[in-house]
């Protein structure tokens, strides 16, 4: 018996002992590292002198940082709730289709998920171009002229957030559709005898019971969204960045162009907590649906 | 009663029709942009700018092979190959590992171990970029394959689902296993694992396909055009053809093409492996 013991010992050491070490060098030593770089008046890559709390007193002065702070929760604001009533429409008109009809209507509305950001971004640079783009018709209409709306500040971040509505949105549908399929059919029956119209069964049935679903769905986007960097920076590069910066592209720039380390991973870290805030929320929603 | 439990569905129904065409119409537009970056890919460069016609009038595959004989596209694609593989083999492997270890094994730890994974689950990994940067250049490691697959080994997702899958298996199995004197590593990979399949596939082409479509990360660890990935490299050589649409378009359809296809033959994993990450039992 005491053989076997030691047996499991050493086989869940083995089988754990790959992950820790990965673990431990990717996840745990950055996050102490940054926090400690956050100290530091350091470049990217090298040595770093004590600055005491300096970078966090520069963060809280720095217009900058104020713009990026901004320009992530208008991001969020334009996407997260906007995003999922546009994916809880597709999946009520995806739920009523059947069979192979199903299966293709819901491939097309959920293709664009599994695509790379650099194929949208290419896609919808062609789309919205200034002189061929075929959205150029619908935003001529809107702003009197056609427009170049990745060098037009007020179009870039509402731009920003209808492509990115468009390429991420699947995964909420694919929620919704899980959460329909769970509602018993005889609720609908019950209501159809009472002689409901389609309204009241999608408010006084169909709403409440994917309330848990849709608090889901929201929280997932909410952390998702406040990570924004690929797209922005993508339409953005060429031109004057600073008006749509985000945080994690702030975070880049720091580090990556002006050689700020210890300035940039003070930056990373304020947002390493913003989205730890936002976590525990999603983690407190999550475990109220499974004690459920 | 009877009389009323006739379903009324079959009846001439306006407002249903009404709903079906809208449904079609909205997918045709969400759909839009994809097939227009398709037809416009195989027109010729004059006709991009001239023709708008739905169908292309005159088919060609030259924008698809200059884009092949004229870019890193081919090295690219086996780039984003070698390290999209590495990332979904190593972490399938760590995940099931340690899930299984949590689930079955009494060690000291366990617990310990259990929420340090809940707890990264919560934490942004894209904040962490500047470190994996330093940590990275640190072992020499920007510019190759493993510097680009180190960092998106941390995947806490997979082992809490696998966890969740091996305790949700019957005792008895493993019971009866160990008294036959299976090990441990038996009773994984020839008896907990195979008993359902379904799982590791689906968690597979989700962790391809996300390691195949992520830019942050081997962006920056790429500076040497013949290290980045096909995600990585598309946009970065758009300048080079100037304002060729049907180049750009050709090189985005083929970086788009493998994830597009495990997403089209695998639509009921990638379902099952959306609903398993949202902790919701489809």
């Amino acid at each position: 018996m005491l053989r076997n013991r030691r047996t499991e010992l050493l086989t869940a050491f083995v089988l754990v002992a790959p992950f820790l070490a990965v673990y431990g060098w990717l996840f745990l030593y950055p996050t102490f590292q940054m926090i400690e770089m956050t100290f530091l008046k350091a470049p990217l890559i090298g040595e770093g002198k004590w600055a005491g709390f300096a970078n966090y007193a520069k963060m809280f002065r720095d217009p900058v940082m104020r713009i990026a702070v901004l320009n992530t929760a208008y991001f969020v604001l334009l996407t997260v709730i906007p995003g999922t009533i546009v994916a809880l429409s597709i999946a009520l008109m995806v739920r009523r289709l059947k069979g192979f009809m199903q299966s293709l209507i819901l491939a097309a509305f959920f293709l664009p998920y599994v695509l790379p950001v650099t194929v949208v971004y290419v896609l919808w640079d062609w789309m919205t171009n200034l002189q061929f783009g075929m959205l150029q018709g619908p935003i001529a209409l809107i702003a009197g002229e056609p427009t170049n709306i990745w060098r037009t500040t007020g179009w870039f971040m509402p731009g920003a957030a209808i492509l990115t509505i468009w390429w991420t949105n699947g995964f909420s549908i694919l929620l919704f559709l899980a959460g329909l399929r769970n509602i018993p059919a005889e609720l609908y029956e019950a209501a159809e005898l009472d002689g409901a119209t389609r309204w009241q069964m999608f408010t006084r049935v169909t709403f409440p019971l994917l309330w848990p679903v849709t608090v889901l769905c929201l929280t997932i986007q909410l952390i998702l969204q406040l990570k924004i960097f690929d797209q922005v920076y993508l339409f953005a590069q060429g031109g004057q960045t600073r008006a749509t910066m985000v945080m994690v592209q702030y975070i880049y720039e720091q580090a990556f162009q002006k050689n700020n380390g210890g300035y940039s991973a003070t930056i990373a870290l304020a947002l390493f907590v913003i989205v730890l805030a936002f976590s525990l929320f999603q983690f407190q929603v999550l475990r109220v649906r499974s004690v459920k | 009663m009877s009389e009323h439990s006739a379903t009324p569905a079959r009846r001439f129904d306006p407002g249903a029709i009404l709903l079906t065409i809208l449904t079609l119409i909205a997918a045709f537009i969400w759909f839009f942009p994809i097939y227009w970056g398709l037809v416009t890919s195989f027109r010729f460069d004059d006709e991009t700018v001239t023709d708008f016609s739905l169908i292309p009038t005159n088919p060609t595959l030259k924008n698809y092979i200059f884009t092949i004989q004229n870019s890193d596209l081919p090295i690219w694609y086996l780039n984003s190959t070698i390290t999209s593989v590495g990332v979904t083999v190593l972490v399938l492997l760590m995940s099931a590992c340690t899930g299984y270890a949590i689930s079955q094994l009494q060690f000291p730890g366990r617990k310990a171990l259990w929420w340090m994974i809940l707890a990264s689950f919560m934490v942004p990994v894209s904040a962490l970029i500047v470190n994996h940067f330093i940590i990275i250049a640190d072992v020499k490691l920007l510019n190759s394959h493993l510097g680009i697959i180190l960092p998106m080994l941390i995947a806490p997702v997979t082992v809490i689902i696998y966890k969740q899958f091996f305790d949700g298996l019957p005792r008895d199995f493993r019971e009866a296993a160990v008294m036959d004197g299976a090990t441990e590593f038996q009773l994984l990979f020839r008896i907990f694992l195979p008993m359902n399949w379904g799982i590791t596939t689906a968690l597979a082409i989700i962790t391809f396909i996300g390691a195949w479509n992520s830019f942050l990360w081997p962006f920056l660890a790429t500076q040497d055009e013949k290290m980045m990935t096909v995600t990585v490299g598309i946009s970065a050589v758009q300048d080079a053809y100037g304002v060729a649409y049907g180049r750009l378009l050709a090189g985005a359809v083929l970086a788009g093409l493998p994830v597009s296809l495990a997403y089209l033959f695998f639509q009921r994993r990638v379902t099952q492996a959306i609903t398993l990450t949202a902790g919701i039992k489809g």
